[in-house]
């Protein structure tokens, strides 16, 4: 009997193939760089334990411009983040219906992003009250 | 009807997910850029380490830490079955594993903190 050669769709590159998917592996590789910054931080804590000068030693090192411009980096993926993930929030949780209609995604998107906005400047702001 | 270990997994990413899209670029802004570069004058030794002993400052710097990896774990775990990596126990414990060492680190640092 002859062996059969049926057709199997090759996956190698697959996400390259739609933009759908291209922006679905960005969003997924922001998890790296989200990943990559709690591993910063969970390495300035343990030197905070350490004591002054091997906290000192962690802050000298994010002084020094690679880190700098790592960091710039990491600000990028992080709005991405923040951006992509209030873009898929209307799928992700359940609908919400106001008034008899259903809240617009773009709304759910919007109403995301002011959430960051006003999170983020609230953060701001306790930081520098604490700090004084 | 057997419950679902699922959620045990994806509530954590959610939370992480959520805290780091609502907060993530601003501390990554604070810490790594306005910090560094003099911007703001707040990321002194006495500083972090007077808000690493208060219990507010313990538990926001170990949920940062913690649900951070905790959703790029999950994420990550995910994307490797996408890239025809077999997902299983291996590449779990991996993931997930990892983000619970580092999560235990962080917790333990907090602790020496006093």
């Amino acid at each position: 009997m002859a062996i059969r050669r049926t057709y199997v769709r090759p996956m190698a590159g697959w996400w390259r193939r739609d933009p759908f998917f291209v922006h679905y592996m960005a969003r997924e590789a922001t998890a790296i760089f989200v990943v990559a910054y709690a591993v910063i931080l969970l390495v300035g804590t343990i030197r905070l334990s350490q004591g002054e000068q091997a906290f000192g030693e962690w802050l000298e090192a994010l002084r020094s411009p690679g880190s700098i411009a790592f960091h710039a980096f990491l600000l990028g993926v992080f709005l991405y983040h923040t951006w992509s993930w209030f873009r898929i929030m209307p799928k992700t949780m359940p609908p919400v219906v106001l008034a008899g209609r259903k809240l617009a995604p773009a709304t759910i998107t919007a109403l995301g992003l002011a959430a960051s906005a006003a999170a983020s400047l609230a953060l701001f702001v306790a930081f520098a009250g604490l700090a004084r | 009807m057997k419950r679902s270990l699922q959620p045990v997994f994806w509530l954590p990413f959610g939370a992480g997910g959520m805290l780091s899209a609502l907060i993530g670029w601003m501390l990554v802004l604070v810490t790594g850029i306005a910090a560094p570069l003099g911007w703001v004058g707040w990321m002194t030794f006495p500083n972090v380490l007077a808000f690493a002993r208060t219990g507010v400052g313990k538990l926001f710097i170990l949920a940062v830490i913690a649900l951070f990896l905790w959703h790029g774990a999950h994420r990550i775990s995910h994307s490797l079955h996408d890239l025809g990596v077999r997902s299983g126990t291996g590449s779990m414990l991996f993931c997930y594993g990892l983000a619970l060492a580092g999560a235990a680190s962080a917790a333990v640092a907090l602790l020496l903190v006093g």
